[in-house]
C-alpha cells in the first residue's frame, strides 16, 4: 500500500518555476513541492547570461520594445497577448528577486547593472540594448538559490528525491499524483485539489546538449499519457555556443560583452547573416549561420566546429569597428581581468573541459541542443489548455519549461526562459492555490498506484535481449543528426522509424537492480521510457511542418510560409497514435513580416 | 586507453557493510569520470548507483572521493586521474548505496544558518531596487557561488571528528549574507556560529578550500566570519 499524503497544491519540479509557484502558492493553501533532485541541484542553476527586463538601468528601454524583440525572436509564433503579460511583469519580477536578496551585479550607482543578448535592441535605432539583468554568468544559479532560500524562509513544505511517476485525473479534474520516494523505493500518493508541473524540458533526446541528464521530459511525457496535448514540439532551440563535442553551455553573455564569432578561416561570419546586430542576432540565426559555414568548408581544420573569440585585443578591436561605446560614451574597451570577473564560470569551464584559457585563446563551439519552445499548453495564468476553444482541466496547471504558453514560439530570446519562469510560476501558483480555495478534493480511487507499479514490474520483467544504455544513445544520435538544426524529409521520416523501433526494442530492456533503496536503474529507465515517447511527438511535429520557422529549419521548405503555417501544432495520443491538431496564434498588435537582424 | 576502476560498493539490502569492486574499461582522456561511471551503470552493472545530474559542475549532485580527494565526477578528467581510478562515497555522512550518501545531516547544518535574505525595511518607495555599491557586491561574491556539493565539509578532519560541527559549507552560506551590504541579520548567524558547534570547531587544516569544485577560499571566508565575529565589524 501507498502512503498517502494530503495537500490542496502539490508542485512537481522544484526548478525556478516549481520555487516560485510553491512559494506563492503556500501563501494561499496548503502546499508541497515533490522534486526528483535536492531542490538546488535543478536545472536552472545552470542558466548563466541574464534575466531580462526593461529597467533601462544604462540606457533608455522599454517594455514594448522586449515585447516587439520577443514577438521577432519567435519568428511570429508567440501569442502576442501572452507576451505583452511577460513583458509587463518583467520589471516588478526582477526588482522581486532582488528584494528578495539576488545578489545582481551592479552599476556604477549601485543598480541592478544589465549586459546586452542576443535579439535585445532599441527598436529605434535597431541597435543592441543592455536589458539581461545578471548576476556575473551564474544568474540562473543565483535565482534558483534565492528562491529555494526564500521557499525555507517561508515554511514550504518539500519531498526531495521524490520522482513523480503518475497524474491522477477523476471526473476530468486533477485529483493527484503518485511519486516514488527514492530513499526507500516505496510508492507515495499525493491526493490534492491542484497539481502544478513544473517538470523542465527534455534536451537528452538530443546527442550533444546543454541539458542535466535530469532533462527527460517527464512531465510531458505523463500528461500525454493522459490525453493532455503537447504543443509546437517541433520548435527546439540549438544554442550557437557550446563546447564542442560536449555541448556544455557557453553563454550568450560572451557576445553580449564583446565576444565574436570566428570561422576555420580566420574570418568573423555574422555581419554577413546580421547586418545590424551581427553576433548578438537571435539564437536561430546564429545556430543556422554557424552550419551553413561548416557545409561551406569553413569549419576549424574541416570539422564541424567554428571558434568564440573573447580575447581582450579581439573584443577592443572589433567593438572599435563596430563603434561600440560605454554608457558614458567613451571607447568600448575590456582588459583581460574584467573577462574574468565578468565571465569567470566560462572561464573555468573551458580551462576544465577543453585545456583552453579564453583570454588567451578563441574557445572551439558548435551548436548545442538547449531548450524546448514546446511543452504543455497552457494559458497566461498557467492553466493547461487541451484544445483551440481553451477549454481547461480543472486544477491541472503547468509552468516553466515544460510548459508552452506560449511566449518562445519558434524562438525563444536568451533571458527569457529565466523571465518565463519567474512569471509563469508566480500566476500558476497564484491560480492553484485560488483555484484550490474553492474546490473540493476529488476522490483517490483505490487502485491510484497501479498503473506505476505495472509500469515498474513491466521493465523487471523484460527479456533482457536489449540494453537501455544503448537505446538511449542511439536515440540521442539520431534525434540530433537527423531532427536537430537543419530538417528535411527524408532524413526525418528515417528517425522517425528509428524512434519507434527504439520504442519496440525498449521493452525488451530488463532492470537489472531488484533493490528497492535508490534503485537509479530503474529510474534511468523510466525516464527513457518518457525521452522515447517525447521524441516521437517532436519527430512527428517536425516531419508535420513543412515551413521553416525559428528554430526548425527545413532543408525542402526553406522558407516561412504565414499562410498555412502561421499556427500551433498540438499532438495527442489517443490508443497509441498520434493525432494533429492546430491552434490560431494570437496576434494584437504586430503583424507577421520578414525577418531581419 | 584501458584504465582500471576500483568503486566502493555497499547494498543495504544485501550487504552487512562496503567492498570494492574493480572494473577494467575503455576510457578517453578527455573523459569525466562521471561518463565512466555511466559507461560502467549502463553496459556492465546496472545495480551501480550514484546521483549526477547537470554533468559540468553547477548541480552539485555528484560529490565523490576521487583517488583519495573530494571532487565532483563531472569536473574530474581522466587525464587528470590516470589510467588508476579508486571512487568512494564522500567521508563523514551515512552511506545509503554505493557512492551515495546521506545528504539530510548536510543540509540541516545549511538550514541552520538563517540561509536566506533577512531585511525587514520596507522596499525603496519607488518600489526600485535596494541600492548596492560595487564594492559592496565584491564583498560576499566569493561566497555566492557556493553549490552545496558537501565537498569541502565532508573533506574536513574536524568534521569527521565531531558530525556535530555545522562544517565548512554552512558557515560559507552563512558568510554569504553576514557580509551582504543589504541583510540585517548578521548578528544572528554570528551568535548561531559562536555556538559550541559552530566556528570554534575550525582548526584550519585548510582541506575545504582544497576540495571546493568552485575554488572558493573557504577557509579565508571562515576566518573573515571568526575576526567579525571578535570585532563586531563587518569590513
Amino acid at each position: 500500500m501507498a502512503k498517502v499524503h494530503q495537500f490542496e497544491v502539490i508542485v512537481v519540479g522544484a526548478g525556478g518555476a516549481g520555487l516560485m509557484a510553491g512559494l506563492y502558492a503556500s501563501r494561499g493553501a496548503k502546499t508541497a513541492i515533490i522534486s526528483k533532485l535536492y531542490p538546488t541541484r535543478s536545472h536552472t542553476g545552470a542558466a548563466q547570461g541574464g534575466i531580462s527586463a526593461a529597467l533601462g538601468n544604462y540606457e533608455e528601454d522599454k517594455p514594448e520594445w522586449h515585447t516587439y524583440d520577443t514577438v521577432k525572436g519567435s519568428d511570429y509564433l508567440g501569442d502576442q497577448d501572452a507576451i505583452e503579460f511577460m513583458t509587463s511583469e518583467a520589471i516588478d519580477a526582477v526588482l522581486e528577486l532582488e528584494h528578495m536578496g539576488l545578489p545582481f551585479d551592479r552599476t556604477p550607482e549601485g543598480k541592478i547593472s544589465q549586459r546586452p543578448f542576443g535579439g535585445h535592441t532599441n527598436n529605434e535605432t535597431g541597435k543592441p540594448v543592455r536589458r539581461a539583468a545578471h548576476a556575473a554568468d551564474r544568474t540562473g544559479h543565483m535565482i534558483l538559490q534565492t528562491l529555494y532560500q526564500q521557499c525555507l524562509k517561508n515554511e514550504v513544505n518539500f519531498f526531495d528525491e521524490f520522482q513523480v511517476l503518475d497524474f491522477i485525473m477523476v471526473n476530468g479534474k486533477a485529483a493527484g499524483v503518485v511519486a516514488v520516494e527514492l530513499a526507500t523505493g516505496e510508492l507515495h500518493t499525493f491526493h490534492a485539489k491542484a497539481i502544478i508541473f513544473a517538470t523542465g524540458g527534455h534536451g537528452r533526446i538530443f546527442e550533444v546538449t546543454s541539458n542535466a541528464y535530469a532533462y527527460t521530459g517527464d512531465g510531458a511525457a505523463i500528461l500525454l499519457r493522459h490525453g493532455v496535448p503537447l504543443q509546437d514540439m517541433e520548435f527546439f532551440q540549438f544554442h550557437p555556443t557550446g563546447i564542442y563535442k560536449l555541448g556544455i553551455l557557453i553563454t550568450e553573455g560572451v557576445r553580449g560583452e564583446g565576444g565574436i564569432l570566428i570561422n576555420g578561416k580566420g574570418e568573423r561570419f555574422m555581419p554577413k547573416y546580421a547586418p545590424t546586430v551581427k553576433d548578438l542576432a537571435s539564437r536561430d540565426v546564429v545556430s543556422r549561420a554557424i552550419y551553413t559555414e561548416i557545409k561551406a568548408g569553413n569549419g576549424v581544420d574541416g570539422k564541424n566546429y567554428v571558434y568564440l573569440d573573447v580575447r581582450p585585443e579581439s573584443v577592443n578591436k572589433f567593438a572599435a569597428l563596430d563603434g561600440r561605446t560605454n554608457p558614458d560614451g567613451s571607447p568600448y574597451n575590456i582588459t583581460g581581468e574584467q573577462v574574468l570577473a565578468k565571465l569567470p564560470d566560462i572561464i573555468d569551464f573551458c580551462r576544465v573541459y577543453l585545456g583552453v584559457d579564453p583570454i588567451t585563446q578563441m574557445m572551439p563551439i558548435q551548436p548545442t541542443a538547449h531548450y524546448t519552445m514546446g511543452g504543455i499548453p497552457t494559458n497566461k495564468y498557467g492553466e493547461v489548455v487541451v484544445d483551440d476553444k481553451g477549454t481547461t482541466v480543472p486544477g491541472l496547471y503547468a509552468a516553466g519549461e515544460c510548459a508552452c504558453v506560449s511566449v518562445h514560439g519558434a524562438n525563444r530570446l536568451g533571458t527569457n526562459s529565466l523571465l518565463d519562469l519567474v512569471v509563469f510560476g508566480k500566476h500558476a501558483g497564484l491560480r492553484a492555490a485560488e483555484y484550490a480555495k474553492q474546490a473540493e478534493f476529488e476522490k483517490m480511487p483505490e487502485d491510484a498506484e497501479s498503473a506505476s507499479m505495472s509500469n515498474f514490474e513491466a521493465l523487471h520483467n523484460g527479456s533482457g535481449r536489449e540494453n537501455a544504455f544503448d537505446i538511449s544513445n542511439e536515440l540521442k544520435q539520431v534525434m540530433f543528426e537527423d531532427v536537430g538544426i537543419y530538417r528535411n524529409e527524408k532524413d526525418m521520416a528515417a528517425a522517425l522509424e528509428k524512434v519507434r523501433e527504439l520504442q519496440k526494442r525498449f521493452k525488451d530492456v530488463k532492470v537489472t537492480d531488484t533493490g528497492k533503496v535508490f534503485n537509479t536503474e530503474l529510474l534511468n529507465a523510466w525516464e527513457l521510457g518518457n525521452l522515447l515517447e517525447v521524441a516521437e511527438v517532436v519527430a512527428v511535429s517536425a516531419l508535420n511542418r513543412k515551413e521553416s520557422r525559428g528554430g526548425h529549419s527545413r532543408e525542402d521548405y526553406p522558407e516561412r510560409d504565414d499562410k498555412e503555417w502561421l499556427k500551433h501544432t498540438l499532438v495527442t495520443k489517443q490508443n497509441g497514435e498520434l493525432k494533429i491538431h492546430y491552434k490560431p496564434v494570437v496576434i494584437t498588435k504586430y503583424q507577421p513580416k520578414a525577418r531581419v537582424y | 586507453m584501458e584504465i582500471t576502476v576500483k568503486i566502493f560498493r555497499y547494498n543495504p539490502e544485501k550487504d552487512q557493510r562496503g567492498n570494492y569492486v574493480t572494473y577494467k574499461v575503455e576510457a578517453h582522456e578527455n573523459d569525466r569520470v562521471l561518463d565512466v561511471l555511466e559507461y560502467i551503470k549502463g553496459k556492465v552493472d546496472g545495480t551501480l548507483s550514484f546521483r549526477r545530474s547537470c554533468a559540468h559542475g553547477v548541480c552539485g549532485s555528484d560529490a565523490m572521493r576521487i583517488n583519495g580527494r573530494n571532487m565532483l565526477a563531472c569536473k574530474t578528467l581522466v587525464r587528470d586521474t590516470g589510467a588508476n581510478i579508486t571512487v568512494e562515497p564522500i567521508l563523514g555522512l551515512p552511506i545509503k548505496k554505493d557512492l551515495i550518501s546521506d545528504m539530510e545531516p548536510f543540509f540541516d547544518n545549511y538550514k541552520k544558518m538563517l540561509p536566506y535574505f533577512i531585511n525587514e525595511d520596507p522596499i525603496p518607495e519607488n518600489g526600485r531596487e535596494r541600492l548596492q555599491s560595487q564594492e559592496e557586491r565584491a564583498r560576499f561574491d566569493e561566497t555566492t557561488k557556493c553549490i552545496l556539493c558537501a565537498c569541502c565539509t565532508t573533506s574536513c578532519p574536524s568534521y569527521w571528528a565531531n558530525g556535530e560541527y555545522y562544517g565548512p559549507a554552512a558557515i560559507v552560506s552563512a558568510h554569504r549574507f553576514i557580509f551582504d551590504s543589504r541583510d540585517q541579520a548578521a548578528d544572528e548567524r554570528l551568535n548561531i556560529l559562536a555556538e559550541t558547534d559552530g566556528i570554534a570547531r575550525c582548526h584550519t587544516a585548510y582541506n575545504c578550500t582544497e576540495a571546493c569544485p568552485r575554488e572558493i577560499k573557504v577557509t579565508k571566508a571562515i576566518g573573515e566570519v571568526k575576526m567579525a565575529m571578535i570585532t563586531g565589524k563587518l569590513d
